[in-house]
This record gives structure tokens, sequence and C-alpha cells, in this order.
């Protein structure tokens, strides 16, 4: 039957449908054309560089092409015993190259990260190096220091040899490759990074409950009041909100200092002795009042937005079918409000686990967070592969909470403000 | 919020209960703020109110520090504000026209991908600020551009972009497309519609996205830390240095004007809110 259809054309003598998708696929471009330079804009300056992050932090390279003839000569040792002369030789002469460009420095750092005691060997390598006579490295560089001669730490140099490597993961889980190749945790006393993990993730959940704890009431009465009273009310959630970071953070410093208001108000009603001032500030106390009371506005106004959805005569109507006041809440009024639990939550959660100023200024030691460790390492110790890994494990874990809550709640449930 | 005369007397009580709840949050909230106020006026060097203070004594208040932010002779302010100023002017600028001419594209619905496009648009709102420093920095480095103007105005225009999309994209969904076409039908090119009938229809969400973006950039201080130099130094970067040295009284100068500031945006923003409710027709 379709063959027999007259196809409709237009004026051009075009058939209709041809004409139609012309113009569907010039309108896709113009759309296109409009969103392009953002989009490649943000692809080049931000999408690429965290791509560049994840090559980073497996990219081992370095010491790789600062000894091709070491591990040249390395591929025939089976890493029992002391390697032969051979492999003494290509160092040497891999050493002496570095030295001339002035890069040995470089190849101590990274060593030491495999293995602690390189960094002082190497100085004193350098400084023998230049009277070795020619022949017998084996011999010369062993007696530069014993360490040379001890076959851990050339089985550390040989553990370098690979061009990528997931150690600087296994490192941020306080776990490494051993001698004989396993994966194992690191001593008790020296898992520094699981224990931020963990801090990190306690301090992010519970200040998404204390928020949550302390916007729902207001949200509800924001949403109740008559307007002239909620605009006006409105101000104490808006001004903090639009106030720099750093200004609600200096004011938490003066509160909650020893000599502080808070502490002057504990003393004078009683709770503390003068003398006993308790310490609120450097430690976990300082990051949980500081980052509740700054991230408490997002969560206000996701919740804001959904109860001024919810019509009054819902509750009433709970209430006349005989619920009591607190019944009518919890099935009738409390479901609707989810929508807005979730954003507001997931909102904080994220916020709150990417925190980075606030608890390096009032939290101290026991209070800071795995941004601070990340921050850490990209300023001070420049062990950016590390830092890229670190930033990475935490975006995937960003990225599984989006995940789970799209699963839960649906992402378009979102709003703001 | 007047109970019903007929409310049983524990309703009553559990009523008061919760407004004092709601009390104590706001003050929560809104105190710590206000604590910077009189203090920043404060004759003596120290943090804490003194005697003269409390019983409001005239001489224990002077205009000290606001003198040493702005003559003082080591003071980094007036190199930090003109610097923040002219970042986040041009921040803003950069974020609105890339932000709304993406979103007019965005809300067409002829749009492919749009799901897939708008999540990469506004991730930087969703990464933590620290993962985009990180890369971000690997970038400026790479291009050559750590440690300058240009290198911190570009990264503020990508933290700032995802706030003028999602504010431009939600005005145009209230957006009533006829009027451009009526307006193409009556012989207006594509750019005459937009700056004639698109354009103000849209200003105010263009104009408090634009707001977001400016904040963003103004009181930007995880990247900055990455990316800036001695010259580039910004006032939340004085303000991060001065807080983890020492904090001096100058400090609460400068956070009473950033506060006055941050009152202004949020009077504008209000109005701003206002204004586009009433032209979308939305009378609540």
């Amino acid at each position: 039957m379709s063959s027999e259809t007259k196809q409709i054309l237009t004026t051009d003598g075009i058939p209709l449908e041809v004409s139609l998708k012309k113009a569907e696929r010039k309108n896709k471009i113009k759309a296109f054309l409009l969103v392009a330079p953002l989009l490649f804009f943000l692809i080049i300056t931000y999408v690429f560089p965290i791509g560049d992050m994840l090559f980073r932090s497996v990219d081992d390279k370095m010491v790789t092409q600062m000894l091709p003839k070491t591990f040249k000569a390395m591929e025939n040792w089976d890493g029992q015993d002391l390697p032969d002369e051979e492999v003494f030789a290509a160092f040497h002469e891999d050493f002496i190259k570095l030295v001339e460009d002035k890069r040995e420095g470089k190849l101590s750092t990274q060593l030491n990260y495999t293995k602690n005691g390189f960094k002082s060997i190497i100085k004193k390598l350098r400084r023998a190096s230049k009277k070795f006579e020619e022949g017998n490295y084996k011999e010369q560089i062993m007696s530069v220091h014993k360490r040379w001669a001890d076959v851990e730490y050339w089985r550390a140099i040989q553990r370098r040899a690979p061009e990528f490597t997931g150690q600087k993961y296994l490192k941020g889980m306080d776990m490494y490759v051993n001698e004989e190749g396993k994966i194992v945790s690191v001593e008790e006393d020296r898992r520094i990074h699981r224990v931020l993990w963990l801090r990190t993730l306690e301090i992010a959940f519970f200040v998404t409950v204390f928020c949550f704890l302390m916007a729902y009431p207001i949200a509800h009465l924001l949403a109740t009041l008559p307007m002239k009273y909620s605009n006006l009310l409105m101000i104490c959630v808006l001004l903090p909100f639009w106030t720099s970071l750093l200004v609600r953070t200096a004011s938490w410093m003066i509160l909650l200092q020893q000599q502080g208001i808070v502490n002057d108000f504990f003393v004078g009603i009683g709770l503390v002795a003068d003398d006993n001032r308790p310490e609120m500030m450097y430690n976990k106390t300082g990051s949980y009042v500081a980052m509740t009371q700054i991230l408490l506005p997002f969560m206000v106004l996701p919740l804001y937005s959904v109860m001024k959805t919810i019509s009054p005569s819902l509750m009433r109507a709970g209430k006349s079918l005989g619920g009591t006041p607190f019944i009518a809440f919890w099935k009738v009024y409390f479901p609707l409000t989810i929508p807005g639990i979730g954003a507001g939550c997931l909102l904080v959660f994220i916020l709150a686990i990417g925190y980075y100023i606030t608890p390096a200024l009032v939290g101290g030691a026991s209070g800071t967070l795995i941004s601070n460790q990340i921050a850490f390492h990209m300023k001070s110790t420049l062990d950016w592969s590390f830092a890229s890994a670190m930033g990475l494990m935490l975006l995937s874990g960003v990225l599984v909470i989006y995940w789970l809550y799209n699963k839960i709640v649906g992402i378009d449930n979102i709003k703001l403000g | 919020m007047a109970l019903p005369k007929y409310t049983e007397p524990h309703y009553r009580i559990w009523h008061y209960i919760y407004l004092t709840i709601c009390g104590a949050v706001f003050f929560f909230l809104i105190a710590p703020l206000f604590v910077i106020f009189p203090l920043s006026f404060n004759a003596e060097e120290f943090l804490s109110f003194s005697d003269g203070m409390k019983s409001l004594d005239p001489d224990a208040f002077s205009l000290r520090w606001y003198k040493d932010m702005i003559y003082g002779t080591k003071n980094p302010w007036g190199l930090a504000a003109k610097n923040s100023f002219v970042i986040a002017i041009f921040a803003t600028i950069g974020s609105v026209i890339l932000g709304t001419v993406a979103a007019l594209g965005l809300s067409s619905r002829h749009m492919p991908y749009k799901g897939l496009i708008m999540a990469v648009l506004i991730s930087p709102m969703i990464v933590p600020l620290i993962i985009s420093g990180v890369a971000i920095f690997f970038f400026m480095a790479k291009a050559g551009l750590a440690a300058t103007h240009t290198g911190i105005v570009l990264a503020h225009i990508i933290l700032g972009t995802p706030f003028v999309v999602i504010t431009v994209t939600a005005t145009l969904s209230g957006f009533d497309h006829s009027v451009t076409r009526a307006a193409a039908s009556l012989g207006s090119d594509p750019v005459n519609t937009f700056m004639k009938i698109t354009l103000p229809l849209i200003l105010p969400g263009v104009i408090s996205g634009g707001l977001f973006a400016f904040v963003t950039s103004f009181d930007e201080v995880v990247v900055v830390l990455f990316l800036a130099g001695l010259e580039n130094t910004t006032i939340p970067i004085q303000m991060w240095t001065g807080l983890r040295e020492q904090l001096s009284p100058t400090i609460l100068a400068v956070a009473t004007c950033l506060i006055i500031l941050s009152t202004l945006i949020l009077v504008t923003a209000e109005l701003l809110r206002r204004r586009s409710e009433r032209l979308r027709g939305i009378n609540r």
C-alpha cells in the first residue's frame, strides 16, 4: 500500500519527509553549535586534565627513563642474589649521566618512595663516583655503603622498571607490593590513609545528619509561615549562603578559641571551670561545628523549595480523616518531602566529603580530611602522581554516591533553591 | 502561625518546643556573622571582647584596623582587592557569555545527547573542588598559564559556568518560544531577535547566574591556592594566609567589608528573583 501512496511533495518538488529531515538536522546542528564553545572549552581545560590525572597516577616512566641501561641489564637477573657486574656497570653508566644532568636528586626522591634509605646512599655514591676507576664497578659501588651490597635495595630498584604502576593507589589504601610480589597492608601504626578515609566518611556523614536535623524544622517553618515573615527569616539562611567561606570560618575561629565567646558562656553558666576551658578548635569538634553551620543553607534551600509545593490542605485532610497531627505528618507530609531530603543530603554530603579550607583552619591534626592530604602532596611533597591517585579515588567515591542517588531518588529531583 | 483555639495542651507545648528549636537554629546560622562586626572596631589587638567593650566604653572602640587595612605599609589588601575584582569581573563576563549561549542550545528541543552534554557542562559543580583544583593546575602548568591572571580567570570561568547554565536553563524552561518565531516571521534576524526579544526576557536568570559566578570567583580559594603566584594574590588568599598564621583584627575589618558586600549581592539576587517570578506570572 505504501508504494502506491503518492508521496507528498513540497513546492520545490522534494519529498516532504526528506525536507523535514533536512530542517531537523539543520536545527540539531544549530543547537549543537550554540553549546559547542562551552563544551569544547570544558573538554580541553577540564575533562582532559582529569584524564591526565588518571595517566599521571599510574605513570612511572620517570625512573624507567632515568635508568634505561640498568633495567635492560636487569632483565637477565633472577632477583635472588646480588646482581652481577653487568648490572652494576650499567647502573654506573646511567648514574654518571644523571649526575652530569644534575638529576640524581630526582632519582633518590623517586627510589625513596619505593624503599626508605636511598636518599643518603645516593648522595654518598655521587661523591664517591667521582673517584671511581674503570672496571669492577660491583666492588667499587658496594664499598660506598653497606646498603649497596644489600640485595633488598637492588630489588627495590628493579620494582621501578615497569612504565606503569598501580602502587600509588595501593599506597592510598595503606597497602604495598612486598618483596614476593604480594599485596599486603603496612604496619598498623603507619596506616595513616585508611584513618583519613574513614574520618572523611564519618565527618561527612555526621555533618549531613546534623544539617538534616537542623534544616528540617526551619525549612518547614519557612514554608508554612506567611510570606512577609518568611522572607525576613529567609535572610538568616541566605546571608550566610552568600557570605565568603573564609569569613564564616574566621568567625568560628573567634567563637571557639579558648578565650572565645562560647567558652566564656560555658564558664558563665558554670558548665566548665575557668581554668579548665575545653579545647573546641583544632580538633574534630571544630570541624563538626563549623562545617555544619557552613553547609546548613545547602540543606535548607532544597528542603524549602520542596515543602513550598506541598499543599497545607493535605495535612488538614490527614487530620480530618482521624490521624493525630503526628500521624498526619509522618504518613502524609514526610513522604512528600523525600525528594528534598535526598537532594539536600546529597549536596551536603558531597560538599562535605571534598572539604578542604575549613578543616585545614579549625580541624587541627585530628580534624583534617582526605582533601587536606591531597593538597599536602600537591604543595609540599610534590608527589603529584600520588595526589592524582587519591583525587581519583575520592572522585570515584563521589560518582558512586551519585549513581546510588540516581537509582534511589532520581537525579532530576534536584532543585537548587 | 497562631494555633487554633481548640488545640490540645500537649500539642500546644510541642508547638512551642518546635518554635524554640527553630529559633535556636536560626541563631546558630546567623549569630556567628555578627561577632565579627563589633570585634573589628576593637581598639586593642585581641580577638576577644575587652572589658571596655563589654561596658560600651567609647574609648574601647576605634577604626584603627580599618586604617591599617587601607593605609598599612606592608598590607597586601589593596593589591589583593584589585586582583580579586579584576579576576571576578572577567570570569563573570566569560561565564555569562559561554553559559548563556550554551543554555540557549541546551533548551532547544532539537539538541542531541542532551543528558550527557548537560552532565559534562555542570560537572565542575559536582566534582569536589580539590580535584578540580588539581586537574586545572595540571592544565595551566602545561599551557604555561600558572601564576598568571589569565590562568586564574580561565579557571574561574570553568567553575562559574555551571551556575549560569543552570539558572538560564531554568529561566528558559518557562520561555514561550512562539515569541521568537513571531519575531522571525516579522523579518528579524536571529541575532536581532536574541538581543531585542529573548535577552530582555531571560535577563533576570542571566544576571542571577552572573551573580553566582561572581561570588564563586570572588570567594574561590582552593583552585587559586594552586595557581596563584605572589602578584596574583587575591582577598581569599590573603584571608587564608592571615587565618593560618596569625588572626589579626585587620582580617576582621576585611571580613566586615565582605559581609557588607554579600548583603548587597543578597539584596540584588532577591530583587531579581521576585522580578523574574512576576514576569513569569508566578504568584504565590
